[in-house]
C-alpha cells in the first residue's frame, strides 16, 4: 500500500467523523494558536523597542545622575541627584579621549509654547550643536543653530514638525517667526523632519540650546543627561570604561551617577524576550501534550471500533506494518491539521490583537514551522501506541469481533 | 501430475485455555484437488472453524503439515501468511464485510492496493471481477444502498479479483434469505464451472449438497468423506423458487 493510498485513506477516515475530528484536533489547534500569536506579538513588540532604541542614533552611552537600574525609563535619583554639571560637559569636551565622536548634553523641561493665539504644552530640550547627528534626527526647513549661538545663549530655537503645524499654517511659514517659551522669545530658525520613535511622536519637541535654557530660562548649571557617541560599536567598551573613571574622579562617588551603554539595554531586551520564549515554549509544550493525549485517546476509540475492518484487512493481505502505517499517517494527518489550523487561527488573532491594540504583531515563520512540525511529532508519537494496538490484532477475533 | 491445491496431512490444533488443553482438531488429513468445490460441515465445536481459519492462513496449526499450491505454509510467519492470504485466497465471509465508506468498487479493490497494483490496473481487474459476478451495475453504490445477496456478490467479487488458488466462504448464506442464498450458491457454481476452487463452509445440509463433495467434521476429527451424487443446481432451485411465487400469487 503506497503512501498517496494511505493518505487518502486517511483523509476519509477523518471526513467521515468531523466533529470527533475537529474536537481531537482542538487541543493542539489551541496550543499551536497561542504560541504563534504570541510570539508573533511578543516579537512584534521587541522589534519595536529595538527600532525605538536605534532610532534614537548608535553607538551611546549616557551618562545621567542617580543610580539607574540598568532598565530604560527606570533610571531612580539617588541622595544628591543633580550631580551633572555643565562644567563636565566641558571638561570632557577637552579631554578628547579617543574613539568618542561627539558628546551632547539634554535638559528637558516641560513649557507652553506660544506663537500669536495659538499655543501648545510641550517638551523643551535644551541641547547641543551635534544632537541632529547623534540621534540620527535631522533638520528638514532651516537649520540646527550651531557653536557660535550655543556660546552666545542665543534666543534661537528649532521646532519639532507637530509642533510647528500646530503653531503655524504650514512648517514653512515658522522660519524666523519669534515664539515665546516662558519667559524668552525666540526666533525659529528650524523644523525638524517628520520622525517618530514607535508609540513616541518626536515632533512633539522645541529644541534650543542649552545655554539659553539655562541662563534664560531654568537658572540652573545642572545637566540632566550626557551622551557620547563612539565612533564605532569596539569603542563602547573602553569608552564605557572611560567614563566610569572620569565621573568616579568628578563626583567622588561611583553610587551618584549611571553610565548606560546602549548594548547593555538591548541585551536585557533580549534576555527578557529569551525568558519569555521560554515561558511560551513551556505552554506550548504543556498544552500539546494534553492535544496529545487526545489525539491517543481517540485513536484507541478508533482502533476498537474499526477492529473488524482491521481484521477484514488482514485477511484480504495486509501485513502488521501496513495496518501501523495507517493508523500513523491518520493521527499525524490529525494533528497536522489541527496544526495548520492552528497557525492560520494564531495569525489571524495576533492580526487582530494588533489591529485594536498598539502592539505591533510579526508573524514569525520560524515559530510556524517549530509548531507545525511539532504537531505533527506528536501526531506521531502519541500515534504509535494506538497503531501498534491495531497492527497487533489477531484477525480472527478481530473479524469476529462485534 | 495433479498436484492438489490443498494438502493437509496430520492437522492438530491445541488451544491452552487456562488449566485446560482444547483439542480443536484431532489428526485431520485429506487432500481437494484443483477445480473442486467441497463443502465442509459440521455440529459447531466440530473443529471447522479452526481448520477453516487455519487453511485461510489467518492461523497456525499446533502441529502437521499444510501445503497451499505444493508450498508449506504452516510455518509462514506473519508476513509471508499476509502474503498468502493476499495472493492465493479468497475469503467470503458470513457477515460480508465490506468497508462501508467505500464503493462497491473501490471494496473489491482493497485485496490488490496491498498487492501495490497501479490504480489503473486495479479499477479494470475490479470491474471485470464485478462483472463476473453479475454487478457491474452497481459498481458506484455504497454497501448500504444494496441488499444484502448483492453486499455478499461483492464481497465474492473482491474475494476472486486477486485470482487465488482457492475461495474460502465460511457461511456465506448465514445472514440471507433462500433466494438470495440461491443466488450466491448460483455465483459460486458459476465460478466453479470456470475453473475456481472452492471450499465453503456450512452447517446446512442444503447449502452444502450444491458442492461435489462433502467433508463431514465432528469433535476436531473427519468422520466421513461423502461424494455427491447429483449436486443440487442453483439454477434449477431458483426457477422453482419462482414458479412458486407465481403459483402463490394466482
Amino acid at each position: 500500500m503506497n503512501l498517496s493510498e494511505t493518505l487518502q485513506s486517511a483523509v476519509s477516515s477523518i471526513l467521515s467523523n468531523k466533529l470527533r475530528s475537529f474536537l481531537t484536533m482542538l487541543g493542539i489547534i489551541i496550543g499551536v494558536a497561542s504560541v504563534v500569536a504570541m510570539t508573533s506579538l511578543g516579537e512584534g513588540t521587541t522589534e519595536e523597542i529595538i527600532g525605538q532604541i536605534g532610532s534614537l542614533g548608535s553607538n551611546q552611552i549616557t551618562v545621567i545622575p542617580g543610580r539607574s537600574r540598568g532598565i530604560p525609563g527606570m533610571a531612580v535619583a539617588s541622595r544628591g541627584g543633580n550631580m551633572l554639571e555643565w562644567k563636565h560637559y566641558l571638561q570632557l569636551q577637552d579631554f578628547g579621549f579617543p574613539g568618542i565622536k561627539n558628546i551632547i548634553v539634554e535638559n528637558t523641561t516641560s513649557f507652553t509654547v506660544t506663537y500669536g493665539r495659538e499655543s501648545v504644552r510641550t517638551r523643551v530640550i535644551g541641547t547641543t550643536p551635534q544632537y541632529p547627528e547623534v540621534r540620527n534626527f535631522n533638520v528638514d526647513i532651516g537649520r540646527f543653530f550651531d557653536q557660535k549661538e550655543l556660546d552666545n545663549a542665543e534666543r534661537v530655537a528649532v521646532l519639532g514638525r507637530t509642533v510647528a503645524q500646530d503653531l503655524f499654517a504650514s512648517p514653512e511659514e515658522a522660519l524666523g517667526k519669534k515664539i515665546r517659551a516662558g519667559r524668552i522669545t525666540a526666533t525659529v530658525i528650524g523644523v525638524m523632519e517628520e520622525k517618530s520613535s514607535g508609540m513616541q511622536d518626536l515632533g512633539e519637541q522645541v529644541f534650543i540650546p542649552i545655554t539659553t535654557m539655562q541662563k534664560r530660562l531654568t537658572g540652573s548649571e545642572y545637566i540632566q543627561s550626557i551622551t557620547v557617541q563612539t565612533e564605532t560599536e569596539e569603542d563602547l567598551d573602553s569608552a564605557v570604561q572611560f567614563l566610569e573613571t572620569f565621573f568616579t574622579n568628578r563626583l567622588k562617588d561611583p553610587e551618584k551617577f549611571s553610565v548606560i551603554n546602549q548594548q547593555d539595554i538591548l541585551d536585557t531586551i533580549n534576555q527578557v524576550t529569551g525568558t519569555m520564549t521560554l515561558f511560551l515554549t513551556a505552554i506550548t509544550g504543556i498544552s500539546l501534550l494534553v492535544g496529545g493525549i487526545g489525539i491517543m485517546n481517540i485513536m484507541l476509540v478508533s482502533v476498537t471500533e474499526r477492529t473488524r475492518e482491521i481484521g477484514l484487512r488482514k485477511a484480504i493481505g495486509a501485513r502488521p506494518f501496513d495496518i501501523l502505517i495507517q493508523f500513523v499517517i491518520e493521527s499525524s494527518l490529525l494533528s497536522a491539521l489541527g496544526g495548520i489550523i492552528g497557525i492560520v487561527l494564531g495569525i489571524v488573532i495576533s492580526q487582530v490583537i494588533s489591529k485594536f491594540s498598539s502592539y505591533p504583531a510579526i508573524v514569525s515563520v520560524e515559530a510556524i514551522i517549530i509548531a507545525f512540525s511539532i504537531s505533527v511529532g506528536v501526531g506521531l508519537f502519541f500515534g504509535i501506541y494506538p497503531a501498534r494496538r491495531a497492527s497487533q490484532l489477531d484477525p480472527i477475533t478481530a473479524l469476529r469481533y462485534e | 501430475m495433479n498436484q492438489p491445491v490443498i494438502k493437509v496431512e496430520d492437522l492438530w490444533k491445541i488451544y491452552q485455555l487456562g488449566e485446560v488443553q482444547v483439542e480443536a482438531l484431532r489428526g485431520v488429513s485429506f487432500e481437494i484437488e484443483g477445480g473442486e468445490f467441497i463443502a465442509i460441515m459440521g455440529p459447531s465445536g466440530s473443529g471447522k472453524s479452526t481448520l477453516m481459519n487455519i487453511l485461510g492462513c489467518l492461523d497456525r496449526p499446533t502441529r502437521g503439515r499444510y501445503f497451499l499450491d505444493g508450498q508449506e505454509v504452516s510455518q509462514l510467519n506473519e508476513n509471508q501468511l499476509a502474503q498468502v492470504r493476499n495472493k492465493k485466497i479468497g475469503f467470503v465471509f458470513q457477515s460480508f464485510n465490506l468497508l462501508p465508506r467505500l464503493t462497491a468498487l473501490q471494496n473489491v479493490e482493497l485485496p490488490l492496493i496491498y498487492a501495490g497494483l497501479s490504480l489503473q490496473k486495479r479499477k479494470e481487474r475490479a470491474m471485470e471481477s464485478l462483472e463476473a459476478v453479475g454487478l457491474e451495475e452497481r459498481v458506484r453504490h455504497y454497501p448500504n444502498q444494496l441488499s444484502g445477496g448483492q453486499q455478499q456478490r461483492v464481497a465474492i467479487a473482491r474475494a476472486l479479483v486477486n485470482n487465488p488458488s482457492i475461495i474460502l466462504a465460511d457461511e456465506p448464506t448465514g445472514n440471507l434469505d433462500t433466494r438470495s442464498s440461491e443466488e450466491i450458491m448460483h455465483v459460486l457454481q458459476k465460478l466453479n464451472r470456470e475453473g475456481k476452487t472452492i471450499v465453503l463452509v456450512t452447517h446446512e445440509r442444503d447449502i452444502a449438497s450444491h458442492a461435489h463433495r462433502i467433508l463431514h467434521f465432528r469433535d476436531g476429527q473427519l468422520v466421513d468423506n461423502e461424494n455427491v451424487e447429483q449436486p443440487l443446481e442453483a439454477l434449477a432451485v431458483l426457477k422453482e423458487l419462482t414458479e412458486e411465487k407465481v403459483v402463490e400469487s394466482v
